[in-house]
């Protein structure tokens, strides 16, 4: 990054000049983006959908990429100036590495990507905000961990889950109710589900899994083993499941009272 | 007012060309072999931190010898440049050729400047393809010329002799263990016709493998798998009734 903004800075996102607009820029956003820790590792996943005002701008969109083999990056906002910046966050986790010959550390990584948000800063005071969530395993510590930002750049590590992105709130407090600290992998991933589907639920701009086009949200897990996407055969079939369930409760499962 | 003695130019370039080849000559030799399902490069290389060979980019490998801080420099610029390249348009668009002739250029003008020393070192680039028809391996001699080989190359100290005896050995479709004993065998020549044993510790082995699933082919095979290949070539073994069969070959 360094290097690019000395040779060639038209290439890095945040840099360009503006012309003052009236108003808000319309731009597809991305909308939520939910992870959660379980030992040994860490699930970040996120709803398919991609709005413009009350338009829905695309509904296969992807929001969760790998950044590198141990970490992941989802993203909420504006989805061009978002992709581009992961896009760009992506060379340089791989090229500290190839030329230094060793990783970042995950704190690291967090605190680049944290610099990259604020150079955003100016197209976010624009209405092009860019809020990601950055998740990783920590090979040093042995555990998953998460990461969330605001939109000036300010990070702070989250424990257990978190979440960004217009359906959070709703996510966040179903993940409330359902987190526990011994979940398993595949509880951690259908916990993510149910969290994305009561976003959906309640946030019109959170895509819920759509069983006409077959199109279920991106979970990924990130474990000692490395970054791992589950297929669309494993994702559908969580998926269904919690539908089916959904089907009888519709307000999915309950917490108990004390 | 004194006047410069005068040097030809010719003289000039080739009082440059031995300095380098001379220092290129200190250093231990490597070798870069395809083997069925990618590429391997193997050297001799006390040191575990200070590596010869290196990724580039997603299919591309880099290995040098003379030299270390000169080559270092080369490399990195060589993954500024696929980086940069790979992010401005598509990653797939980061080819070994485009690399090797950027290197050409670089190795060229700093040999042909008077008021540079000349860079003592010797690269190789190689790109691995989707099938070994694909794989592409270029070597770049200190004078900034492009040499593309197939099937094996050896540069370093040794070169010579080394890449004889691999190109009458070096067969497509090795196995990786198979071109690693092959490879190892090559290094451990001297040039005056004995045999030396190489450690496997002191071993650099990476190899370009087409089967890796991710996108970035690069691996290094140290420790425990690297003992197992070298096992399952059988290098201890059969190096030394293999070494009196290659004496009588040479001869010929």
């Amino acid at each position: 990054m360094d290097f690019l903004s000395d040779h060639q800075p038209e290439l890095l996102p945040g840099k360009r000049q503006l012309p003052p607009v009236q108003g808000v820029i319309e731009a597809p956003h991305g909308t939520t983006i939910v992870a959660v820790a379980f030992p040994g590792g860490v699930v970040l996943a996120g709803d398919r959908r991609a709005t413009m005002g009350n338009v829905i701008a695309q509904r296969d969109i992807e929001k969760v990429f790998p950044a590198d083999e141990y970490s992941a990056v989802g993203i909420a906002g504006t989805a061009g100036l978002a992709v581009e910046m992961v896009k760009l966050f992506q060379l340089e986790l791989e090229h500290f590495e190839k030329v230094e010959g060793a990783q970042l550390s995950l704190e690291g990584k967090a605190n680049r990507l944290s610099t990259m948000i604020r150079s955003n800063l100016g197209m976010a005071l624009q209405g092009l905000a860019v809020v990601p969530l950055f998740a990783g395993y920590d090979l040093d510590r042995g555990k998953g961990r998460i990461f969330s930002y605001d939109v000036t750049g300010g990070r702070s590590e989250e424990h257990g889950y978190a979440s960004t992105g217009s359906g959070s709130i709703f996510a966040r407090g179903a993940m409330k109710k359902l987190f526990r600290d011994d979940l398993t992998e595949d509880q951690a991933t259908t916990l993510v589900v149910q969290a994305l589907y009561d976003a959906a639920d309640d946030d019109s701009a959170t895509g819920g899994p759509d069983v006409a086009r077959r199109i279920y949200p991106i979970v990924t897990v990130i474990t000692e083993d490395g970054f791992r996407r589950l297929t669309d055969d494993e994702s559908s079939a969580i998926a269904r499941s919690v539908l089916e369930r959904r089907l009888e409760q519709p307000d999915g499962p309950r917490a108990a009272l004390l | 007012m004194s006047t410069p003695f005068y040097v030809s130019p010719q003289q000039a370039m080739a009082d440059r060309a031995e300095y380098a080849r001379k220092g290129i000559a200190r250093g231990r030799s490597l070798v870069v072999l395809q083997f069925a399902d990618g590429i391997v490069f193997v050297g001799e290389n006390p040191s575990r931190a200070l590596h010869k060979f290196s990724e580039i980019y997603d299919r591309i490998g880099f290995a040098a010898a003379g030299k270390y801080n000169e080559y270092e420099n080369l490399r990195i610029g060589g993954v500024r440049y696929a980086d940069l390249r790979g992010y401005t348009y598509d990653r797939d668009d980061v080819t070994a050729r485009g690399l090797a002739n950027v290197y050409a250029q670089t190795l060229g003008t700093i040999f042909s400047s008077a008021a540079e020393k000349p860079y003592e070192v010797e690269l190789v680039v190689a790109e691995v393809g989707d099938t070994p028809d694909g794989d592409q391996i270029y070597r770049l001699p200190h004078d900034g010329s492009i040499v593309d080989e197939h099937g094996s190359v050896a540069v370093g100290g040794n070169a010579e002799l080394i890449s004889n005896y691999l190109d009458q050995r070096h067969q497509d479709g090795m196995t990786l263990a198979e071109a690693l004993k092959l490879a190892v065998q090559a290094l451990s020549r001297e040039s005056n016709g004995t045999q030396r044993e190489i450690p496997a510790e002191r071993l650099e082995v990476a190899v370009l493998d087409r089967t890796r699933p991710q996108k970035r082919k690069f691996k290094r095979i140290v420790g425990p798998q690297l003992s197992r290949l070298l096992e399952q070539g059988g290098v201890g073994g059969v190096s030394k009734s293999d070494a009196e069969e290659s004496e009588g070959s040479d001869d010929e």
